[in-house]
């Protein structure tokens, strides 16, 4: 294991797989009534957040804490950076103050790695820019492994605002590399030019993406960017790239459906496929924590932060 | 590694996990609150095994669990790497059982301590015993096993390689030098 969780386009299938074998075990402490474990005991892990997140920043809090680590979380609000304080001094600060593993969140693409190179601290990217998340891709792996027992040879529908996702990006990167197929749909504005040299898919509409497709992935679409004009309308946008039950019927009979959350209801998911049986939205939240206390398991490796 | 000795065979095997079957079951008056937990890798089929000689023995059977040690393990921070970590499978509640730890060899008795842990972040046993195939000294904690196949004076420079037939697909108990 690398010193940090940079993004999935430069680990190996062995590597991921490693990370996705070690939640399973960490699933099962999540299942317990006592839901910890001494194994990071005098472990510090700081969140740092520099954008809004409830569900990853609580993961991995969470995580931690059922690894027995300390934990202490910093959203950039309510610190040192409305003063004015750069990313680098935030982080080297935290550092002398003797955090193991710095989880950071951060709007610009890159920022974790610049950090990587800056403190001794494991950095885990937790989301930077529209480029990699790949706590969340390994949670998606992670979910459907579960469930269908396989990666290899799967076809995977990734659904929504491409250009502005980083779980698409990170996505595209974890199952092609474990060996499945990802077909990629949404606004022509909104898919990256030059995307398929990641190994994926375009597909020109709906029903041709979803055609046979063992897992659906629907990405949130950011109502915040709708100004932008990069579509015409949330109720254009429901039905042409919405995903209800009557296209669902178009993917593999019993298809996964998984979305990052939040969920806007009605507009890119349907409340009744939301809440449907092949619905692993509240799976992926349950996983989400596993994977994360296996990130940080295989990340806090003895005798390297000396 | 250099092979110094064989100390047990496959019947030397059977027939300490026969002995040791009869000793739980006496000492605890039969099974009716017994349970046994395999520490893995080698004390998951001693486990199974002793489950069986029990259940030939007094007709009935008792729960078996496996349990992973590694995130209990005191030298995780002095690894470079991480140890892959495995299931604890305990598909019963251990909360009021008599437990059975088993495991190839005690040692230092770290494993133990560990394992004595894991449980007790399951729920809270009435009673905790151990049993361990071979028993080769050197220990570093005030741990002591309940049920012992063998008794064995080793050296630290030697190594005490249990092998089973259903992990290593042969049957004895060699003891190794480092060389």
């Amino acid at each position: 294991m690398k010193k940090d969780l940079l993004g999935l386009q430069q680990m190996t299938a062995p590597e991921i797989a490693r990370i996705l074998d070690t939640a399973v075990p960490m699933k099962e402490i999540t299942g317990r009534q006592i839901k910890k474990v001494p194994t990071l005991r005098g472990r510090t892990v700081v969140n740092v957040f520099y954008e809004p997140s409830t569900r990853t920043r609580t993961s991995f809090e969470l995580a931690a804490k059922y690894l027995s680590a300390d934990t202490v979380s910093i959203s950039a609000s309510a610190s040192s950076v409305v003063k004015g304080e750069s990313l680098k001094d935030t982080a080297r600060t935290i550092c002398a103050m003797g955090a193991d593993v710095v989880v950071l969140r951060h709007p610009m693409a890159g920022a974790a790695e610049m950090l990587a190179r800056t403190v001794p601290a494991a950095v885990i990217n937790a989301g930077d820019g529209a480029h990699e998340h790949p706590s969340q891709a390994l949670l998606d792996l992670f979910t459907v492994r579960e469930k269908t027992g396989r990666l290899d040879g799967l076809t995977v529908a990734v659904i929504g605002d491409i250009l502005h996702s980083r779980v698409a990006r990170s996505d595209i990167w974890g199952f092609t590399t474990m060996g499945a197929t990802v077909r990629l749909c949404g606004p022509a504005t909104m898919i990256p030019p030059g995307i398929e040299a990641t190994g994926a898919a375009v597909c020109r509409n709906m029903e041709q993406a979803l055609d046979g497709a063992d897992v659906v992935i629907m990405l949130r679409i950011q109502l915040e960017r709708q100004q932008q004009g990069l579509f015409p309308g949330v109720r254009e946008y429901a039905r042409l790239f919405g995903l209800d039950e009557k296209r669902l019927a178009l993917a593999r009979p019993g298809a996964l459906v998984m979305h990052p959350g939040p969920v806007n209801r009605g507009v890119e998911i349907s409340p009744a496929v939301a809440d449907g049986v092949q619905s692993m939205i509240n799976e992926q939240v349950t996983n989400g924590v596993a994977v994360r206390m296996a990130i940080l398991y295989l990340l806090s490796g003895g005798g390297k932060n000396e | 590694m250099r092979q110094k000795a064989q100390i047990m065979d496959r019947e030397g095997i059977r027939r300490a996990l026969t002995r040791i079957a009869h000793e739980v079951i006496e000492r605890n008056q039969g099974t009716g609150n017994l349970a046994l937990i395999g520490i893995r890798r080698r004390g998951v089929p001693l486990a199974a095994r002793l489950a069986e000689r029990i259940r030939e023995i007094e007709g009935s059977s008792v729960p078996v669990g496996t349990l992973d040690i590694t995130l209990y393990r005191d030298d995780l921070t002095t690894l470079a790497q991480q140890p892959l970590v495995h299931r604890t499978e305990v598909p019963f509640p251990v909360t009021d059982k008599t437990i059975v730890l088993v495991d190839d060899v005690i040692y230092t008795g770290r494993t133990i301590r560990a394992a004595l842990d894991a449980i007790m972040d399951l729920g809270r046993p009435r009673q905790i015993q151990l049993a361990a195939l071979i028993d080769r000294g050197h220990r570093e904690l005030p741990i002591r096993a309940d049920y012992v196949g063998k008794n064995v004076p080793t050296s630290r420079r030697e190594v005490v390689s249990v092998r089973l037939q259903e992990i290593d697909a042969e049957e004895r108990v060699l003891i190794l030098e480092k060389e």
